[in-house]
């Protein structure tokens, strides 16, 4: 069993959870994911790793309550645990390998929507740390679903919230943002954007138009999440890659946004009925790779 | 009783079985088994025993099951071979033991496979267990992979008073035995599970959820984790496809991942929380043995499926028995046919693949006959699934974090076959993640090597 040894509610539905996975907290590295399971029936569930303490063998993980095995997710307590918690997965973000010198000469951006900004907190933690200060947006539906703000306060360079309501920050979807702070005469060398699909596709979009490279974290479905299965191919630049282990991390602006979404909805219905299985009546989105972060 | 016949193996009625989960073949009573082990002639110099991978003395079983005495049966098994139960039921026999047998000359050869799934049934039945090590060596080894290669090297240096731990990716033990094999091949929790539990009685241990080059790399078990040597037996890797059009559709899937989700996951099980495409007409495209269980899953699941395979009959890899259950059961063989585009409706999904008529014309590099496209025969065939069982390539998660471990040109793990010995002093590799993908039982001959390649290594 790999112990939780912290939950936090972030949000309605939104939860935070710091596990015990000594082998995974040792090798992890920004970009990275893990799957896990709740129990012996339980999907593999995918997630990107959110941040991790090598000395406390920890690893936190954050996720929306889609589906119905989010939903048993969320039901776990402190003290309980998953049944399994593999990883780490994927390879890490490309800055890591990065000399430390050249990416200080860069200036960097990074876009994060929704559960997204979960994923986007250990790069901005790990370049902060090597003293690299990152402009970050966050962007959320309205200000109950904004998450990690003050954490990210603290190792951003320049944090920019909107909400698509305008019930706090800035208003509007973070394409308008980062529309209005090259307005502003702000310049990025190099753009990471993180959420969910449709987002990525289209900061992707206007990013080309303004000749910013961008690095998006696609989360399709998969099972294994080590090259076995091929669920989780990606079209990227006219080839197929699997993004558990040729990605996460892709040029966004290669990557073929309206395959990938289409992709995601192959389980829907099957999903839907897991999920009116476990509770009736509630929606969902998601499940076996797709829920969350 | 005519001497030159087989007594027959009762089975699962076909119609029956193509609608569950279900062993297909029922095995052999007692009785059944000591007639059929009357058949056996005791060969002094017996060939059978040359054609088994693991080299089991096969006339000293049968003699024991002819006898009566099915414990002792079970120990002569159990000297060669960890996982009896698994192989009686997946072992290519037709090509190797009973392929072998002297009586199969003038008429039908001994049921090896049969009576070594008998007496490892009786055995699990009875709470058998196979012996350790009464002394201890006081080394480690690690072995990467609970597949086939894994479990029979780690029983063999376990059994020779090692001290072993398997690191394991996925969250169940077994590698293809569970992800791959049907439960109607292969049943996971009474026969897989148990020959396991076997393997953990003679003292090996196994860590699950494991990831090596991820989550702890090769160099980091020797150098930090205090592991003497190292067996890879990591298996065989990433699907292929075919690299046609429409290839990313919504319903196309590689062979592994239907498996995976209705083996390893139980998809096929209504209480299980992984879904799976219920399909109503599907083409798996191939003609190996992992082509048949993708064919015969998808069948049990309720579709109406075709194996679409570019060569004919003749040619089709998969073992004769798969082929000739799979045409009981219903499955429609398209032959000398090949895909050639996957069409999607405007949603993405799967509609439809387009195929082309191929004829054989010369011998190619593999010694079978090529096979030409007939120019003008292409045609539809509607569908909304397509599986893809081509094969697989190797993962390189290991051999790229691996210092001074070598692959050839395949980007399979270079090792000697005699030994298993790689170019890196103490790591030793087998299996699939060495040859490409190929049998269980091959897998198993290859760990018993390494295992022996391993006790040489830490005993000099």
């Amino acid at each position: 069993m790999y112990r939780i040894v912290k939950k936090k509610e972030l949000t309605a539905n939104i939860f935070l959870m710091d596990v015990e996975a000594k082998r995974v907290a040792e090798n992890c590295q920004p970009g990275q994911f893990v799957i896990v399971r709740t129990d012996e029936e339980g999907e593999r569930i995918p997630l990107t790793i959110c941040d991790y303490d090598r000395e406390k063998g920890t690893v936190t993980i954050v996720f929306q309550c889609v589906g119905a095995a989010t939903k048993l997710m969320a039901g776990l307590n402190e003290g309980e645990g998953f049944r399994d918690f593999v990883g780490p997965l994927g390879r890490p973000s490309e800055m890591i390998g990065e000399p430390i010198e050249e990416l200080k000469k860069k200036k960097l951006l990074f876009v994060a929507g929704g559960v997204g900004a979960a994923p986007v907190y250990p790069q901005v933690k790990w370049l902060h740390e090597n003293g690299i200060d990152a402009d970050v947006i966050v962007g959320s539906k309205t200000k109950e679903l904004l998450i990690l703000e003050k954490e990210m306060e603290e190792v951003a360079g320049n944090l920019y919230v909107t909400t698509d309501d305008g019930s706090y920050g800035r208003s509007g979807m973070v394409t308008q943002t980062l529309k209005d702070l090259v307005a502003e005469g702000k310049q990025y060398d190099l753009c990471v954007a993180i959420g969910p699909m449709i987002m990525m596709k289209f900061v992707c979009l206007l990013t080309k138009e303004l000749n910013i490279p961008t690095i998006v974290s696609l989360n399709p479905i998969m099972v294994d999440g080590t090259g076995m299965c091929g669920a989780c191919r990606v079209t990227v630049g006219g080839e197929v890659k699997f993004a558990c282990v040729d990605g996460p991390e892709f040029d966004g602006h290669q990557v073929n946004f309206d395959e990938a979404m289409r992709r995601q909805q192959i389980y829907k219905t099957e999903e839907g009925r897991a999920l009116l299985k476990l509770q009736e009546g509630d929606t969902h989105h998601g499940g076996c790779g797709n829920c969350t972060a | 009783m005519d001497v030159l016949k087989k007594v027959p193996v009762r089975e699962q009625d076909a119609k029956e079985r193509a609608a569950n989960f279900s062993e297909v073949c029922l095995g052999y009573n007692e009785e059944e088994a000591r007639e059929e082990a009357s058949r056996c002639i005791n060969c002094k110099n017996a060939q059978c025993v040359k054609g088994c991978p693991v080299a089991i003395n096969i006339p000293a079983f049968i003699e024991q099951v002819k006898n009566g005495d099915t414990a002792e049966a079970y120990r002569i098994i159990s000297e060669s071979s960890a996982l009896p139960a698994v192989c009686g039921r997946v072992c290519p026999q037709e090509s190797q033991c009973e392929g072998k047998c002297i009586r199969g000359i003038k008429g039908d050869p001994i049921s090896i496979g049969k009576l070594e799934r008998f007496v490892a049934d009786w055995a699990r039945e009875q709470g058998l267990k196979p012996e350790g090590a009464s002394e201890k060596k006081g080394k480690k080894v690690a072995v990467i992979g609970s597949g086939p290669a894994g479990l029979t090297c780690a029983g063999d240096l376990a059994r020779m008073g090692y001290d072993v731990t398997i690191f394991e990716a996925l969250h169940e033990p077994g590698g293809v035995l569970v992800y791959g094999i049907p439960e109607f091949r292969l049943p996971k929790k009474d026969v897989v599970a148990k020959e396991i539990e076997n393997v953990k009685a003679l003292g090996v241990k196994i860590e699950t959820n494991v990831v090596i080059g991820k989550s702890v790399t090769i160099d980091q078990l020797i150098s930090d984790e205090g592991f003497d040597a190292v067996f890879i037996g990591s298996g065989a890797g990433l699907p292929k496809f075919m690299g046609i059009p429409g290839e990313n559709a919504n319903g196309v899937f590689s062979a592994n991942e239907y498996l995976t989700r209705s083996n390893l996951m139980k998809a096929f099980d209504e209480n299980s929380n992984t879904p799976i495409m219920k399909s109503r007409k599907v083409a798996v495209v191939g003609g190996g043995n992992v082509a048949m269980d993708a064919a015969r899953t998808a069948l049990r699941l309720g579709a109406e499926v075709h194996i679409v395979y570019r060569r004919s009959e003749e040619e089709l890899p998969a073992r004769v028995e798969e082929v000739h259950h799979a045409r009981e059961e219903g499955i429609i063989f398209d032959l000398l046919t090949n895909p050639t585009e996957i069409i999607s409706d405007e949603k993405g999904w799967v509609t439809g693949m387009k195929c082309i008529r191929m004829e054989l014309g010369e011998p190619d590099a593999s010694g079978r006959r090529r096979p030409v496209e007939i120019p003008g025969s292409e045609f539809l065939m509607e569908l909304d699934t397509v599986i893809m069982s081509l094969g697989t390539s190797p993962n390189p998660l290991i051999s790229s974090t691996t210092e001074g471990l070598e692959t050839n040109k395949w980007k399979c793990i270079v090792a000697d076959e005699a030994d298993g010995k790689t170019t890196k002093e103490g790591v030793y590799a087998g299996g699939d993640a060495v040859t490409g993908a190929a049998t269980v039982i091959l897998a198993m001959g290859a760990g018993k090597a390494a295992a022996k390649g391993i006790d040489e290594y830490l005993s000099r």
